[in-house]
């Protein structure tokens, strides 16, 4: 049985089909780097994953439970699975600490000092305990993405997705962010969409290309990036690998 | 000779202005209550639910609130009950001021980017947990102005209650003027003044607290 | 006892229609007379010179600072003690008209320091004067941006108008509660009054609407509904 399952996922937004019929598997501890021209639903699919954005057909499958059926207890099935945004998202009237200690409190009911020496914890972890008292509007970009790390990693997820992370950081910002997320490989399963191609290239299981709403193609990195079998793949790959260059 | 009798009726005033800060206290209080349910029953709630409410603020702002005070405080006694003035005053000033304060807190509600409610769902909050963590203590904080505003409103309007026979600060100035006719105007003025007071005072405080908890990041509607 | 209402609800038509007629008229002379002044006042206040300025902010802070039923009583009750004596519906008029030209003010001063800088130095880098550049630039965009607050001013003058029923002002509020009160039909009649100023209300904010739609220019403000309330 996978970790998680990805069955088939169909999804419109005012009648124009964004995505057409997705499916893959992920196992614990994969990291897989979705890649694409923009607009082909690559974050759709991730909203439909974890149902911020339910899919019109399809199943979404997460340690043998149906994420997808209206029956499941959806809050529950969010706490397995992680969600780090472009915008960050970060709980504007709260410090960095608290950020990351409410879902701890709030959502898995522990108690106030163990959350927040949890969640010391996870800031640390990503470099930014010193930040810890620092509200989101007192971060830069890097660091507040890095927040948004830590306060997904802090509920202890089987899996994150990744909606591009750093593309609405400086330049000079990516790389913090990217080194975390490195770190984290093998550790947790990640679902990454990015425009990233060094960490593409050097921290990813598998590489899906995706464009028109289906998976075009997938493979290991070695594969996608020597030996890619169809032309579309290789011309994607060689623009995209040209602008945002290696690591 | 004037002075005096001004000084005399001093305590008068002073029972009157106790009376002006009651009704005042009490109807913000049933009017912040009742327009953070409104306005979150109308950004979070049903259709159904969000049309009643649409009803209850179009009405409760399109009616004066002479007519309301007068409706509340009669029309219980025509079909068999008394309501005294005092809870009739609060109760008009109340509902009329929800309806007001429903729209101030649904602007700074939908104000909040839509981001943070994804981040509180992606964290496994329900939809209650986000807005009781979330999205209303951002809430309360951009509403602060138009919420100060909305107080000093409410204290101007106390004085309409002087007209169902609330003895309040208006009623007390009238009660004297009848006895003295040429310190009308002296007696006038000098409630003029303490509204003055009492509305500077409440803005000033209101503006600290505006500032201290102002969110850094976040452009609050330029209020006038 | 329909027939008994049918007929009481005839019977005092006419006078309601009078008091409807002296609410209508009390609030277009005093938006009317408002607005005057809350021009000269705003003007005075963005342009003016220390003195000027001072005198009209002290104006605005006092006028919106203390409730317009004590505004009223000072002019009706008050001013005879030294005696200036006015009729009911005299004392109203002055009341609300300097009462609606405070707030009219405040408005119009936000909508002018909105436009001010970028076209004021416009204006004057082609040649006009201060004095054209306010007329011909300036206030034409100002106006525009003003309807909004304008259209709320109107409902809330409509609405505040029955206070003056208070200074026993046989408005529309006033011949109600008389006939309510003779018949001890409080309910009917206080209903019925509510649903001619929700109807007023609505027809004017629509007629508003329509004329600013008329004189919109594209670019130009009334983007957004203000609050009912916004001071």
């Amino acid at each position: 049985m996978h970790m998680l399952e990805v069955k088939n996922i169909h999804k419109s937004y005012c009648k124009v089909e964004i995505l057409k019929g997705v499916s893959f598997t992920m196992e614990k501890g994969e990291t897989k780097v979705i890649i694409g021209p923009s607009g082909t639903g690559k974050s759709t699919l991730l909203r439909c994953i974890n149902q911020l954005s339910p899919p019109d057909k399809g199943e979404v499958w997460l340690d043998g439970e149906e994420v997808t059926n209206p029956k499941t207890n959806i809050n529950k099935i969010r706490e397995k699975i992680g969600f780090v945004f472009q915008d960050f998202n970060l709980f504007n009237h709260l410090s960095a600490l608290r950020n990351v200690s409410i879902g701890l409190e709030k959502v898995k009911g522990i108690e106030k000092e163990e959350a927040r020496k949890r969640a010391v914890e996870e800031l640390h972890r990503v470099g930014l305990d010193a930040k810890a008292q620092q509200y989101p509007a007192q971060l830069s970009g890097g660091q507040k993405q890095r927040v948004g790390i830590a306060r997904a990693l802090a509920m202890d997820p089987d899996i994150i997705l990744f909606d591009e992370p750093t593309s609405a950081l400086d330049p000079e910002l990516i790389g913090d962010v990217l080194d975390v997320m490195k770190s984290l490989a093998g550790k947790v399963a990640m679902l990454v969409v990015t425009h990233e191609m060094g960490f593409a290239r050097n921290v990813a299981h598998e590489i899906i290309f995706m464009e028109g709403g289906v998976i075009v193609e997938q493979g290991s990195p070695k594969e996608m990036f020597t030996n890619a079998k169809l032309a579309r793949t290789r011309e994607f790959l060689g623009r995209i690998g040209a602008l945002y260059g290696d690591e | 000779m004037g002075l005096e009798t001004i000084v005399a009726s001093l305590p008068r005033l002073l029972d009157g202005l106790r009376v002006t800060i009651g009704l005042t206290v009490f109807a913000v209080c049933l009017g912040t209550i009742l327009g953070l349910l409104l306005a979150l029953g109308r950004s979070y709630g049903k259709r159904a639910l969000s049309l009643l409410i649409n009803l209850y603020e179009k009405i409760f702002r399109g009616i004066p609130l002479l007519v309301i005070i007068f409706i509340i405080y009669f029309g219980p006694s025509q079909i068999g009950f008394n309501l005294d003035p005092f809870s009739a005053a609060i109760l008009s000033l109340g509902l009329r001021s929800a309806a007001y304060q429903a729209q101030i807190f649904r602007g700074s509600i939908e104000s909040i980017p839509e981001g943070q409610i994804s981040a509180s769902y992606s964290l496994g909050m329900t939809k209650i947990k986000a807005i009781r963590y979330v999205i209303l203590p951002q809430v309360l904080r951009l509403s602060i102005p138009g919420w100060s505003n909305e107080f000093t409103i409410l204290l101007k309007d106390t004085s309409i209650a002087i007209s169902i026979g609330v003895i309040e600060l208006m009623r007390q100035g009238r009660y004297i003027y009848v006895r003295e006719p040429d310190l009308a105007l002296a007696i006038f003025l000098l409630i003029a003044f303490i509204y003055f007071l009492l509305v500077i005072s409440t803005n000033k405080s209101l503006s600290y607290l505006e500032k201290k908890y102002r969110m850094a990041g976040y452009q609050t509607e330029a209020h006038r | 006892m329909t027939t008994n209402f049918g007929q009481f609800f005839l019977d005092s038509i006419p006078n309601l229609l009078t008091g409807l007629g002296n609410t209508l008229i009390l609030t277009f002379i005093s938006i009317t007379v408002g607005f005057i002044i809350g021009i000269v006042l705003a003007l005075g206040k963005v342009y003016g010179n220390k003195i000027i300025n001072g005198f009209c902010v002290a104006y605005i802070e006092l006028i919106r600072g203390t409730p317009l039923l004590v505004q009223l009583f000072i002019i009706y009750y008050g001013l005879p003690s030294i005696g200036i004596i006015f009729t009911p519906i005299q004392a109203a008029l002055l009341g609300l008209s300097i009462n609606s030209s405070a707030y009219q003010a405040e408005y119009l001063r936000g909508s002018i320091q909105a436009i001010q800088s970028g076209q004021m130095m416009a204006a004057r880098s082609i040649g006009l004067n201060k004095l054209k550049s306010i007329q011909h630039i300036i206030l034409p965009q100002a106006l525009r941006i003003s309807i909004p607050s304008w259209s709320n001013e109107f409902v809330y003058l409509l609405q505040y108008s029955s206070i003056v029923y208070i200074i026993q002002v046989e408005e529309l509020t006033a011949e109600g509660i008389f006939i309510a009160a003779s018949n001890f039909r409080y309910i009917e009649i206080l209903t019925m009054i509510a649903i001619i100023y929700l109807s007023l209300t609505v027809v004017s904010t629509e007629i508003i609407d329509r004329i600013a739609k008329r004189f919109s220019i594209p670019g130009i403000g009334a983007a957004k509904r203000v609050s009912l309330r916004d001071i």
